[in-house]
């Protein structure tokens, strides 16, 4: 096993062909610790795959390089690159059983037959599939499917790290879960790094120590789950992580005071802000942390309110921004509603990133 | 038990006519020549089975029908594996797409007597440029006389129009097959060989099927080119079923034995077509049979 680093890597697809470079992955550096299980979360199209493709050597990067262990492995290819990568769409050997499936990676790297059955009932084992070892990979469904394409990376005892490609996509939602633990299982028992790519925020912040979120071609931040819930540094991430999304106001600074449309908000202490520049100011503040109260803080117009089960997500309009706020059970919404932020929960950005906190 | 409602008959009626017009009355015209003599005159005697026995132990019959069998068995054996090459080696994006498709279908628009003339023509000792080219090159190469160069050039000529049916079918199953499934291959170290087998045949194998079958029953049936090239010579040697069907019953105006002859050959062709058709998709069922076993 190994630590990746990616030095300086970008690429874009079109490299060479017509003007302007557009690029699918914008500069950046990024190591991985050996045995950290990372999520790469963000919308589709913002480079995920391309960063994860390039990590396996099925794309080279059109700049950079890729570092394993501090060696240079950017010109190797995919087959010497000790790399096990599960797509989107399970792939199987449909003509070969599902023990052979399991055995075609090591027969490829010829190993000795001893080794690979020893390996590869190991690996059913793992899997829960010895009932299933003898059936033809093509009959079966598609989680069992996504498993043999996942235990074709856990057989090889040559693998640096396990890459996911949104590997949960076609799987019925019930057994997503259970997947998903058996994945964490499975990375607490050998220790790969596992990267692990995906649209999906449940399933990055409970599969992953470390979540790090994309945005058009870019990282915009890497952190903990907690990080990246309470302090997200682009307004980016504080939308697409939580449900509903952080709110987000433009808002100016007064003193030490926010002011919103006119309405001011104490922030009880000094934040600090570059001052040459006070242009692109905005107040986000996740649903969580807004309170509705009759007659005072800011007022607003309830537009909806929807029972999610264990809360309530009140939608309101504030000069045609939507507002969300999230009332626990037994809270009312009071008549002439204002909204309260909590104000040591207020996030400050300046054109996007985070300049303070509140 | 449920009443039983026959106005469905009435909505199958006008396909049955069409089927019995287009289809079933011809054949049974075969049926009814088959066991009648007749001198002309429109005068039918009933022989029974006796034209079906005559042609089941005529050594003619088996020595056209052998011919058949080598050839479609050569066709098949040159034409199958090569159509799968040329589809792999054709590249899979950009101009050259385009450009190989066209070049392949060409031989395909070319109707069969032009296909047959051509040949003809290109083999000629005196005037045809493989024929006299050959020649040049000092080979003793004549196909009106020798009977391997009449198969050779009736094989070359089948390999040269058909090849192209083989490779288009093969090609559009590969194009067909997701890029993930060769990356999942580089994942798993798989060989250029190991692709192929694991991978891209077993992807192509629903087109292959129908490649196999209409080669057979195509080259099976083969009829126009040779009558122009070889015209069946030398002597009989490229004499093949469809050949000796038309001899007996245009040439020899054998109604009886004709249609006792068509009706075998027509079994025959039906009869391998189902053992192609059972062999190459008994696997499959197998793979389903065994897919459905209750989860354990």
């Amino acid at each position: 096993m190994a630590s990746i680093k990616l030095h300086e890597i970008a690429h874009c697809y079109n490299a060479g062909k017509g003007t302007g470079v557009d690029y699918a992955l914008k500069p950046l550096n990024q190591s991985w610790d050996n045995g950290g299980a990372y999520a790469l979360l963000g919308p589709s199209g913002c480079g995920k795959t391309t960063l994860l493709n390039i990590i396996s050597g099925l794309l080279r990067p059109s700049e950079g390089r890729v570092l394993f262990d501090e060696k240079d492995i950017t010109d190797l290819t995919t087959e010497q690159r000790n790399i096990a990568q599960v797509f989107q769409f399970p792939v199987v050997y449909d003509t070969l059983s599902v023990a052979k499936n399991l055995a075609f990676p090591l027969q490829n790297r010829g190993l000795a037959n001893d080794v690979i059955e020893r390996r590869v009932a190991e690996v059913l084992q793992m899997l829960g599939m010895q009932a299933k070892a003898n059936l033809k990979a093509r009959g079966l469904n598609a989680d069992d499917k996504q498993k043999i394409s996942l235990g074709r990376g856990l057989v090889r005892t040559d693998v640096e790290a396990i890459l996911f490609d949104e590997p949960l996509t076609v799987i019925d939602p019930h057994l997503k879960w259970q997947l998903r633990t058996e994945l964490k299982k499975i990375h607490q028992q050998f220790q790969h790094t596992m990267i692990y790519v995906t649209h999906d925020q449940t399933e990055a912040l409970t599969f992953a120590d470390k979540v790090i979120v994309m945005y058009e071609g870019a990282i915009v931040q890497i952190g903990t789950p907690e990080e990246l819930f309470e302090q997200p540094k682009h307004t980016f991430v504080g939308k697409f992580i939580g449900s509903p999304g952080m709110n987000v106001l433009p808002c100016e600074l007064q003193g030490s005071d926010i002011v919103v449309n006119g309405n001011k908000i104490a922030l009880g202490r000094p934040v600090s802000v570059s001052r040459e520049d006070s242009k692109g100011l905005e107040l986000g503040i996740r649903p969580e942390y807004v309170k509705l109260s009759a007659d005072s803080g800011i007022p607003v117009d309830i537009t909806g309110v929807e029972d999610v089960g264990k809360h309530i997500v009140v939608r309101s309009k504030f000069h045609n921004i939507d507002v969300n706020i999230i009332l626990r059970e037994g809270e009312d919404i009071p008549g002439n509603p204002g909204l309260i932020f909590e104000p040591s929960k207020i996030n400050l950005y300046q054109h996007s990133y985070l300049v303070g906190t509140g | 038990m449920k009443p039983l409602n026959n106005k469905a008959w009435f909505m199958v009626l006008p396909v049955l006519v069409l089927v019995a017009f287009s289809a079933i009355i011809p054949l049974m015209t075969v049926v009814n020549y088959s066991v009648q003599d007749t001198f002309g005159n429109n005068e039918f005697f009933w022989v029974g089975t006796e034209w079906f026995q005559e042609l089941l132990t005529s050594e003619r019959f088996h020595n056209a029908l052998q011919r058949t069998f080598l050839f479609s068995g050569l066709v098949l054996l040159i034409e199958i594996p090569l159509g799968i090459f040329i589809a792999l080696a054709m590249p899979k994006r950009g101009i050259g797409v385009s450009i190989c498709l066209v070049l392949m279908a060409l031989p395909l628009l070319i109707p069969w007597n032009v296909v047959g003339t051509i040949w003809q023509v290109f083999g000629r000792v005196d005037i045809g440029l493989l024929g006299h080219g050959l020649a040049e090159l000092g080979i003793d190469y004549n196909y009106t006389q020798d009977i391997f160069d009449a198969w050779l050039t009736l094989i070359v000529m089948d390999v040269w129009h058909w090849t192209s049916l083989v490779v288009l079918l093969c090609y559009s199953g590969l194009v067909a097959i997701p890029e993930v499934y060769y990356q999942a291959a580089r994942i798993d170290g798989a060989s250029r060989w190991a692709v192929f087998r694991y991978i891209q045949l077993p992807k192509i194998k629903r087109v292959l099927l129908i490649a196999v079958l209409l080669r057979f029953m195509d080259s099976f049936m083969i009829y126009t080119e040779p009558f122009v090239v070889t015209g069946g010579g030398p002597g009989n040697a490229t004499t093949f079923l469809s050949i000796d069907l038309v001899q007996m019953a245009v040439g020899q105006f054998d109604l009886g034995p004709a249609a006792a002859m068509s009706l075998v050959y027509f079994l025959i062709i039906l009869l391998v077509c189902w053992v192609f058709y059972t062999i190459m998709t008994s696997y499959d069922n197998d793979e389903i049979g065994q897919g459905r076993q209750p989860n354990a």
